[in-house]
């Protein structure tokens, strides 16, 4: 059973050598060694990453506020989204895994079902991950302000819903003084509601205090803003400042509440431009810049590896309909298929928990 | 050469039968609850325990524990390095752990050493 002495070695199959070291094909062996060589590569990210963490004085973001969003809901639901991606990559491992397990058995319909399984996982998970990048873009709603004290905080709690914009002193696209904007009749230029509020708000264009700001539109009108108060407002302090000391994440009451002031200290910065928005490659609302980067690289790095497996997936797939490896009399591409995608959910379990959970 | 029956060969040509084919499902069966179950275990200490409590360094050196354990649940099972011949296995695991290794002192060391400095 073991090693070539015992089996009859096909030209095809057997090295120059006349037997396959370590009982393996060419391409399984290569297929091993580049994935030594590119676990090297992902590892060295990922510790250089621990590097800078390590390195960096100041408050790091941390996973279970960062990423506490799910699609279509309201709230805080800590750390659920990543966990379900993670749960999709694990299942479209075993369905690789079961594709590999009927390929030995030269069970043509078995490879076929889970193939398929495994290249629909592996869309699924793509798109997770473009809903997670998108939402990191984004930013949450509140965003990230300097207070005037010139510490720098992320808020927690319930965004109050804007209403509408009530015209104060019309401008080019809105007239009538008194009349209401909202997301019905508003200007594409504008957006929605939230959107041209928080385009103001980081271009200096919001003024007042809470429950009485005005917003300069593109066109340059004035209007009231109509919104709802928000609720359980609490700003958790990243950057200490003159009045203000960095929050512990273990004890909430190091967070600014409402009794604090948190609302007009929020709103006071709002008016003054004081206010990032969401990720982009110069600044982010979550934390220091490196941490932005090695996100966006790393998560990044490894969709790309995930976009290369679905196709090299489909590609395999169409091949196994079209009989291709049954008439070979092996299906050792689906295996070396396998490997790979199985590594992609290795460097997962990895990225997984350095960037949400510790 | 030494002959093996204990593990499931995976050469070419070596086709499977029905019976061991029903073993292995069995198998990744059991690594795919274990897996999940690590997971759900890992996502609600992260919801539960807070950075900086008393607990944390103990959920953080168990978070690593429990992702080399999940990781080498892959890498033997899903990918059957451990079925595979022991040369080949060691080939594979042994020089990029030995790097590894090295490369996470290293980086932790010299990460602690930059921190002390600003």
């Amino acid at each position: 059973m073991a090693g070539h002495a015992s089996n009859e070695i096909n030209a095809n199959v057997g090295w120059d050598g006349n037997g396959s070291p370590f009982s393996v094909g060419y391409g399984k062996l290569m297929m091993w060694f580049f994935l030594v060589s590119d676990a090297l590569t992902f590892g060295g990210f990922l510790i250089a990453y621990g590097f800078t963490r390590y390195s960096y004085g100041g408050a790091w973001p941390i996973g279970e506020e960062t990423f506490d969003a799910l699609p279509f809901l309201q709230g805080s639901y800590p750390l659920a989204y990543v966990a379900l991606m993670t749960f999709i990559l694990i299942i479209s491992s075993v369905t690789m895994v079961l594709a590999v397990e009927a390929g030995h058995r030269m069970d043509r319909k078995g490879v076929t079902k889970w193939m398929l399984a495994t290249v629909l996982g592996g869309l699924i998970f793509v798109g997770s991950q473009a809903w997670e990048w998108s939402h990191f873009i984004h930013g949450t709603k509140f965003g990230r302000v300097e207070l005037s004290d010139g510490s720098i905080a992320t808020a927690k709690g319930d965004f109050g819903k804007i209403q509408s914009f009530e015209i104060v002193k019309p401008g080019a696209h809105y007239a009538g003084i008194g009349e209401l904007i909202t997301n019905d009749n508003i200007t594409k230029e504008d957006g929605d509601l939230m959107h041209a509020f928080q385009h103001a708000a980081a271009k200096r264009n919001l003024s007042g205090t809470a429950g009485a700001m005005l917003i300069t539109l593109h066109d340059g009108t004035v209007a009231k803003v109509n919104k709802e108060a928000d609720k359980n407002l609490e700003l958790i302090v990243k950057v200490a400042g003159n009045n203000h000391a960095v929050s512990v994440a273990a004890d909430e009451s190091t967070r600014i509440n409402e009794e604090e002031g948190s609302v007009a200290l929020y709103y006071e910065a709002l008016s003054k431009g004081n206010v990032v928005y969401g990720a982009n490659l110069d600044e982010n609302e979550y934390g220091p810049q490196t941490y932005g980067h090695f996100f966006f690289f790393v998560t990044g790095f490894h969709g790309f590896h995930v976009t290369i497996g679905i196709i090299l997936n489909i590609v395999i797939f169409i091949n196994v309909l079209k009989g291709t490896y049954h008439r070979r009399g092996h299906y050792e591409m689906v295996e070396k298929g396998g490997l790979y995608w199985h590594f992609v959910d290795l460097v997962w379990v990895f990225v997984f928990t350095f960037f949400y959970l510790i | 050469m030494e002959q093996r029956d204990d593990i499931i060969e995976y050469s070419l040509y070596n086709h499977h039968s029905e019976e061991e084919g029903k073993k292995l499902r069995k198998k990744i069966w059991k690594v795919t609850l274990i897996l999940s179950v690590v997971t759900a275990v890992e996502v609600l200490l992260g919801a539960l325990v807070k950075q900086g409590s008393d607990m944390w360094l103990t959920v953080k050196v168990l978070f690593i524990v429990l992702t080399v354990l999940k990781a080498a649940y892959i890498v033997m099972t899903f990918m059957h390095l451990g079925d595979e011949k022991k040369a080949l296995k060691w080939i594979v695991l042994l020089p990029y752990l030995i790097f590894m290794a090295y490369l996470i002192f290293i980086g932790l060391t010299e990460g602690a050493a930059v921190a002390a400095k600003m």
